[in-house]
């Protein structure tokens, strides 16, 4: 592969089509997915503005929108199928199509290459594959809307038998077969994605960028990437198995005597456990995917912005691994009152507390990273700040729910929804935006407004905690969640009221990333031009120019000679060494 | 010394308090809100012991949120006023055994809570139940839930699948003696207080969760599986028995009633729908 590329990065100058859209130039691939995560991002966020409207005003009607949804919102009012149709889309788009393409298939793409000093990817074609087999993927998921019943509504865990018959639901219907095809191809494409990314860290690092002087984002990568690599094939497996299932009578999930509207399925022998489990060997390695890299580019900020080296890198860096082998083995404990054996379920229990000893770690080493720094309050320093108060809390949060005695009363209540929506909602948002801030004049060699990123700072962080914090207290009080509303149950008249300030909050929150958006696009064009190292980093995407050329070095690629975070070093002239400078310059301290 | 270094220091110390006085604050509101009593009113008995575990954590996690957002807040307050770095980075050695504090403190907090507090409480919910227990059978369907009682022959009636139909929604055999003198209810469960009752719970479409809030009590009902546990009332009353995992359209709408009666109601209530 490496004999294609030129040594000097000298490319001839190719077409429109082959540069920005089937281009296999990783920062072009990383971009592409910025964008389509952006994009489905606003979708994901109309959903849920829809499903809020009706949390907060339940019996209220919406003609304009009845105009726009004739089916779901027949005469402007909700139809309970329809909020639960929302609800799953919202949550099979944001965790897979929006945080993972995000972190994974921007930054991961974006950054790879650029900070472990290869020219591109191992596999270029294959990269541009992926890209190019995730756009189906999410027309799939978007056009099952359209499809006869809507689009799939047995949440984005999809559990049978509600999801494997038509009879169950209407988003059982074609919508769920939609579903399912949309993941297969999303699976096809990240798989790509994953083996890219894990070879080229591997292999393609540059001279002296051994694994202990890879930067903490690139370690994170590394380690999500593995994870999706490990844990999405039986998830692979077991949506054929679903679609067999729905389409081909068997019964893999379902078991006999099902009853449905006078009619007894001839299914038998199945159980709907056996789809937790697969669905879970994934789903809790996947939230592993998502939070690792926002923890990387969380961490990779703080040297930055402090003037110092990251605290612990090698005790954080042995965390990330032990917290990435544990994240494989406790996906019991979404199953602690599934039915699942008792015994096995207090062993996921005692499994799942042990990962927060690592997270602890990483936890005490971001605070310690602050310790004595000297800070400089930009705006991607604001939101990394932000990761770290979502994760405390997020974290926290997480202790009473691994713990299956407490999770008895917890467990499907909005206090999980709040829970991870702080830690793979709210700590990769934070950090998918700190990312964006500060790589952008790698990307576009421009500065985003700094006035501007501020301002979204502090509409996006306090609405957001605002949001889920309430969460947690309504699910303390026993909110079942997936309810379409909450007129029934006399237990829950208090919390009636606090839906409509989350409602409004959630409106801020919404309307507060139009700023962001509207800003990331103006300044490709007009933002102030970036000197080449703006943020005076240590790591090699800033010792080339910006936007960086096709093969990221006109000369040779930059050896390394020391780890990320050399800041300050002593007897130094600057503040900052770069990983490419000589050891007969400045002392190396790691 | 970079052009964002000292020259702005004085907005940016400002800055910073007041970024340090929201983290301050955040800590100080998660805490002050945790500290209010959320969870509805207690009325069974191990309930108790669930209670206890969530009171451990709540104490627990309130002070370490409370010291972390602490500490986060005066390194964010105090790095904005210096104009050179006050420590840099420590031997490995010294990173190491910092690491020990957030491990001790977590294997105490995290695995000391659910060994010491939580596994007892764990084991004895679905440990066997006591042999004196009054058997409830409940079937969950979309969007109800159907309940049995064996009757006074403490046996319940075979069910057959090929015999479920819209009239006979629990496919009951009605040639088998055995189901004779069982009572047959709807989205009502009568049951007397201090005394243990057993759930046998089924569901005959989609999974379905059985969830006592103000009884500690969430089971999922699976097709195709009797999954059993019991718990003992503690208040008389009647307390609301919603779905917890999604069912359906009807998910937010399928809720019952544990009716929870005093000894002598209680049989008064099997007398008068003994049915023969």
């Amino acid at each position: 592969m490496a004999d294609h590329v030129p040594a000097h990065g000298a490319h001839p100058r190719q077409s429109f089509l082959r540069r920005y859209v089937f281009s296999t130039d990783h920062k072009v691939i990383g971009l592409q997915y910025l964008v389509t995560s952006m994009a489905m991002a606003l979708v994901g966020g109309l959903l849920v503005m829809l499903m809020r409207m009706q949390l907060a005003w339940p019996h209220s009607s919406w003609p304009l929108l009845g105009k726009l949804f004739p089916v779901g919102m027949e005469g402007g009012l909700m139809k309970p199928e329809f909020y639960l149709s929302l609800m799953t889309m919202h949550g099979t788009i944001m965790v897979f199509f929006v945080v993972s393409l995000a972190l994974l298939g921007g930054f991961g793409n974006f950054l790879i290459p650029l900070q472990i000093g290869a020219r591109d990817m191992a596999f270029p074609f294959l990269n541009m594959l992926s890209f190019w087999i995730m756009v189906p993927a999410c027309l799939v998921m978007l056009g099952s809307f359209l499809v006869e019943g809507g689009a799939a509504a047995a949440g984005w865990t999809a559990y049978p038998p509600l999801s494997a018959i038509a009879e169950a639901i209407p988003g059982s219907q074609m919508g769920q077969t939609w579903w399912i095809v949309g993941m297969a191809l999303f699976i096809a494409s990240f798989t790509m994605g994953g083996l890219n990314y894990v070879t080229t860290i591997l292999n393609m690092r540059t001279k002296g960028m051994s694994l202990m002087r890879m930067p903490i984002t690139i370690w994170s990568l590394f380690l999500a990437s593995l994870l999706g690599l490990l844990a999405f094939p039986p998830l692979t497996a077991a949506a054929v198995m679903l679609l067999m299932d729905r389409h081909a009578g068997t019964s893999f999930f379902l078991p006999s005597g099902l009853f449905f509207g006078n009619k007894l399925m001839e299914h038998s022998g199945g159980t709907p456990l056996l789809w937790q489990h697969l669905f879970w060997f994934l789903g809790h390695p996947e939230v592993y995917v998502l939070i690792l890299p926002a923890l990387g580019i969380t961490l990779e900020m703080l040297p930055v912005f402090t003037r110092k080296p990251l605290f612990g890198y090698r005790m954080t860096v042995y965390s990330l691994v032990t917290i990435s082998f544990l994240g494989m083995i406790v996906w019991g404990h979404h199953m602690y009152v599934s039915g699942m054996s008792p015994y096995v379920g207090e062993i996921f229990a005692i499994g799942t507390l042990t990962i927060t000893l690592p997270s602890a770690i990483v936890g005490m080493n971001m605070l310690a990273s602050l310790w004595g720094g000297l800070l400089r309050l930009r705006t991607p320093m604001l939101f990394s700040i932000g990761s770290i108060v979502f994760f405390g809390t997020g974290g926290f949060g997480g202790i009473f729910l691994g713990n299956a005695t407490s999770d008895i009363q917890l467990h499907d209540t909005y206090f999980v929804v709040g829970h991870f929506h702080l830690m793979i909602g709210g700590v990769t948002l934070m950090a998918i935006f700190a990312g964006c801030y500060y790589w952008f004049p790698k990307m576009f060699g421009r500065m985003m407004n700094e006035k501007l990123g501020k301002l979204h700072f502090w509409l996006t962080m306090p609405a957001f905690y605002g949001i889920f914090l309430a969460m947690h207290y309504i699910g303390l009080a026993g909110t079942p969640r997936r309810y379409f509303n909450f007129e029934r149950y006399e237990f829950l008249a208090n919390i009636r009221e606090p839906q409509v300030w989350i409602t409004i909050a959630a409106f801020l929150l919404f309307i507060g990333q139009f700023l962001f958006l509207g800003n990331f696009f103006a300044s490709i064009f007009r933002g102030r031009p970036a000197p080449v190292n703006p943020w005076e980093a240590a790591t090699l995407e800033w010792t080339t120019p910006s936007p960086a050329p096709h093969g990221n070095w006109e000369g040779e690629i930059p050896e390394v000679h020391r780890w990320a975070y050399d800041y300050n070093v002593p007897g130094a002239s600057s503040d900052c060494t770069a990983q490419s400078v000589p050891a007969q310059s400045v002392p190396v301290t790691l | 010394m970079g052009e964002n270094g000292g020259c702005r220091r004085g907005t940016a110390s400002a800055e910073s308090l007041f970024l340090a006085i929201v983290v301050w604050l955040i800590g100080i509101i998660v805490v002050g809100l945790g500290a209010r009593q959320w969870l509805p009113e207690l009325a069974s008995d191990h309930g108790a012991g669930i209670d206890r575990m969530l009171t451990y954590i709540l104490y627990c996690v309130g002070g370490l949120l409370l010291i972390g957002h602490g500490l986060l807040g005066w390194f964010l307050w105090k790095g904005a006023g210096r104009d050179r770095i006050s420590f840099r980075m420590a031997e490995h050695r010294v990173e190491r055994n910092w690491s020990l504090i957030p491990m001790i403190v977590m294997a105490l907090v995290a695995e000391g809570g659910v060994l010491v507090l939580g596994l007892p409480v764990w084991a004895k919910i679905y440990g066997p139940p006591p042999a004196d227990s009054i058997v409830v059978e409940v079937t969950g369907e979309q969007f109800a839930w159907n309940i049995r009682y064996p009757g006074a022959d403490g046996k319940f009636g075979k069910q057959e699948a090929k015999l479920l139909s819209l009239d006979n929604p629990l496919g009951l055999d009605s040639k088998d003696p055995d189901g004779k003198d069982d009572i047959i209810g709807l989205n009502s469960i009568h049951v007397p207080i201090h005394k243990p009752i057993k759930i046998r719970l089924k569901s005959k479409d989609v999974l379905h969760s059985f969830y006592l809030p103000h009884l500690r009590v969430k089971q999922d009902a699976v097709p195709g599986m009797t999954i059993e546990f019991w718990f003992v009332p503690t208040k008389k009353g009647n307390f609301e028995l919603p779905c917890a995992e999604l069912c359906g359209l009807g998910h937010y709408e399928m809720g019952g009633m544990l009716i929870v009666q005093s000894e002598e109601e209680f049989t008064k209530w099997l007398e008068e729908n003994k049915n023969g």
